[in-house]
């Protein structure tokens, strides 16, 4: 008995059929499409995220208000009030610290600005100077804020694109031209370079002020939302961390760590953080996609169930007429593994397919993971041999005196 | 060529007994055309089942072309119908949607044998019984005595020792069943030893030999015709 001649015996019997053949690989299409569209997904935004966070520079550290409490991510980070421009020339100065290179205090606000005839909603940042080299910010347009510019409260502003395109128009050139930020005037001297960004913060929608405008000026505030840290390289990471906070234990008068009334976070704190919520929600929807991908198997079985039984006779008759067990199984099985790797085939195009629409409108990077369609067509050629058995089984078990007789 | 000895088939259904055949002894020799008679009921589809190696016996031996085959198991047996046994059934029992060569080639395709013999071999039968010219004809293209013929064909391209024939004319015309007995005729003058169930007296005066069955038992075992018309008034 060649085998190669039952597959294309089973093939054959599969046409016969084609809606019901179509109706049951459907539940299999589905299951392996949205694991793979998940799957794949997943894996683009965490890599989106990742990509995005690196940007940010791997020897960066972030100082903020407020105590550490479970995670990095936190609720309404800057509530407290605890950090003030004086740290930050503190953590600048002291001869204790050695592993800092630069330090970028902020004070940021969301705020509506507008030109008369535009207005938005945006994020106003209060920097210094220190901001432009801390988080490599490059300019289309203009000049960054000066240090002239912090000392002597000047009214001018640096746009973020997204502003720039939301006030003016995409690509215009506003330097020059007057913003309304709280009833004030502000002239703008400068436009940054989009670094785009979804997820926790879009580096391009944002306008940059001197810290000491938005303080005085613009909010009445004494105290910082936080401070950008350099360390001179990403070996002395650590080293940084230790050094920072305790000179801050020191100067907030502070004896236990555990007490600390700020938190120090670096980049890979978030990255961590990010991965373990973008990983948790893949793992979640797959289980999701990997429970329709079971009930598509149940549909197999089904289906094949009641093949067996319309096809009594027909099983009778090759038993008759010399098949053994094992031909039997093996003609009922090849017919359930070829349906749900038809469908497991057709699901993953599917699955690419949508991930790939998908990824375009969130607007992160695509990407297929091999893993992805390893698994969805090692797993349902397995869904085949696992929902296929029972009713080959049950077909080769069949008495050849009984299944004739059977009408 | 078969020998049965003190076979005796019993149903046990929960706790009735069921006696189907009682001792039966007989034997059939190389080159002999048997009709086996007898009402429903008689245990005639019983021992046809034995006969064809579907089914064992609870007691006694039956031993086909020096083989006993009392007491294999469910493939042995597959192997024993494969290779010994050609079956023409009452209901042709062919592949639907299949075509009247592959039909054929069917237990050659559980036996092994190559893709070209197999057809080579099945064309030649196919001719035997005057359908070479409906090689592709499948199933529903073709009338009841054109389906039993591609069946008499699937049963002879092994070349099995006996030929067991189910009611072959059952479900067929009266002209077309003329024909297919005189194709049996032919085949027992070449040699075949064919074996033949049925309840039609006129059916069974194509027989030799003519075993008649009764409540597991046989009543009558011989070649009187005379007597064949004499039951075929008790048994219409």
């Amino acid at each position: 008995m060649e085998y190669s001649e039952i597959v294309i015996e089973a093939v054959s019997t599969l046409t016969v059929n084609k809606l019901r053949t179509f109706l049951a690989t459907l539940g299999i299409v589905i299951g392996i499409g949205s694991v793979i569209a998940l799957i794949s997904l997943g894996q683009s935004s965490q890599k989106a995220v990742q990509t995005q966070i690196q940007s940010l520079g791997s020897n960066m550290l972030t100082i903020i208000p407020g105590a550490q409490n479970t995670g990095v991510v936190r609720g309404a980070a800057g509530g407290a009030t605890t950090l003030t421009f004086d740290d930050a020339q503190a953590l600048k100065t002291s001869t204790k610290i050695t592993a800092v290179k630069n330090v970028s205090p902020e004070f940021s606000r969301r705020i509506q600005i507008t030109t008369g005839k535009n207005n938005t909603n945006t994020q106003i940042l209060g920097v210094t100077p220190a901001y432009e080299e801390v988080r490599k910010i490059t300019l289309t347009y203009g000049t960054f804020i000066s240090q002239k510019d912090v000392e002597s409260l000047t009214k001018v502003a640096v746009l973020g694109p997204q502003v720039v395109a939301d006030l003016f128009g995409q690509d215009s050139n506003p330097v020059g031209k007057m913003v309304r930020i709280n009833s004030q005037s502000f002239k703008i001297i400068g436009v940054t370079v989009s670094k785009g960004g979804t997820g926790f913060q879009n580096q391009d929608d944002l306008v940059f002020v001197p810290i000491s405008t938005a303080q005085k000026q613009l909010f009445g505030a004494t105290n910082l939302t936080s401070i950008s840290i350099e360390a001179q390289n990403e070996n002395v990471m650590t080293e940084a961390q230790d050094q920072i906070g305790y000179l801050l234990l020191a100067r907030h008068k502070l004896n236990d760590p555990s007490q600390a009334d700020f938190t120090i976070f670096s980049q890979n704190d978030l990255l961590g953080a990010a991965s373990q919520v973008t990983g948790t929600f893949t793992a979640l929807l797959s289980g999701i996609a990997a429970i329709s991908l079971l009930v598509g198997g149940i549909g197999i079985m089904n289906i094949m169930l009641v093949t067996v039984t319309e096809r009594t006779r027909e099983i009778g008759l090759r038993k008759a007429l010399g098949a053994k067990k094992k031909i039997i199984i093996f003609q009922f099985l090849i017919e359930s593994i070829i349906l749900t790797f038809a469908g497991g085939l057709i699901g993953m195009i599917l699955g690419i397919v949508i991930s790939l629409i998908i990824a375009h409108f969130i607007n992160v990077p695509f990407t297929v993971s091999i893993n992805a369609v390893v698994l969805a067509i090692g797993v349902s050629g397995a869904i085949g041999i696992l929902f296929g058995w029972y009713p080959a089984r049950k077909a080769s078990n069949l008495q050849p005196i009984e299944a004739l007789r059977y009408e | 060529m078969i020998q049965l000895s003190d076979v005796s088939k019993i149903y046990k259904n929960d706790s009735i007994e069921t006696i189907a055949l009682s001792n039966i002894t007989f034997e059939i020799n190389r080159g002999e055309f048997v009709a086996i008679m007898g009402p429903s009921g008689s245990g005639k589809s019983t021992l046809m089942h034995i006969l064809g190696a579907l089914d064992l016996p609870s007691a006694g031996t039956y031993i086909l072309d020096g083989e006993n085959v009392s007491h294999l198991g469910d493939d042995e047996l597959a192997d024993i119908r494969n290779r010994k046994i050609g079956f023409v059934f009452q209901a042709f029992n062919l592949l639907p949607r299949t075509s009247a060569l592959k039909n054929v080639s069917l237990p050659m395709v559980y036996a092994g044998i190559p893709k070209t013999e197999r057809f080579v071999r099945a064309q030649k039968y196919l001719t035997m019984v005057g359908l070479e010219n409906r090689l592709l004809h499948t199933p529903s293209q073709l009338s009841g005595g054109q389906q039993q013929r591609v069946a008499i064909a699937r049963a002879l391209c092994m070349n099995p020792a006996i030929i067991l024939a189910d009611e072959p004319t059952g479900n067929i015309a009266s002209v077309q069943a003329d024909e297919i007995m005189s194709i049996f005729q032919n085949l027992n003058q070449q040699g075949h030893t064919i074996i033949m169930i049925t309840h039609e007296p006129d059916i069974a005066e194509h027989a030799k030999r003519i075993i008649n069955v009764r409540d597991g038992k046989i009543t009558n075992d011989g070649v009187d015709h005379k007597q064949k018309k004499l039951i075929s008034k008790f048994f219409p």
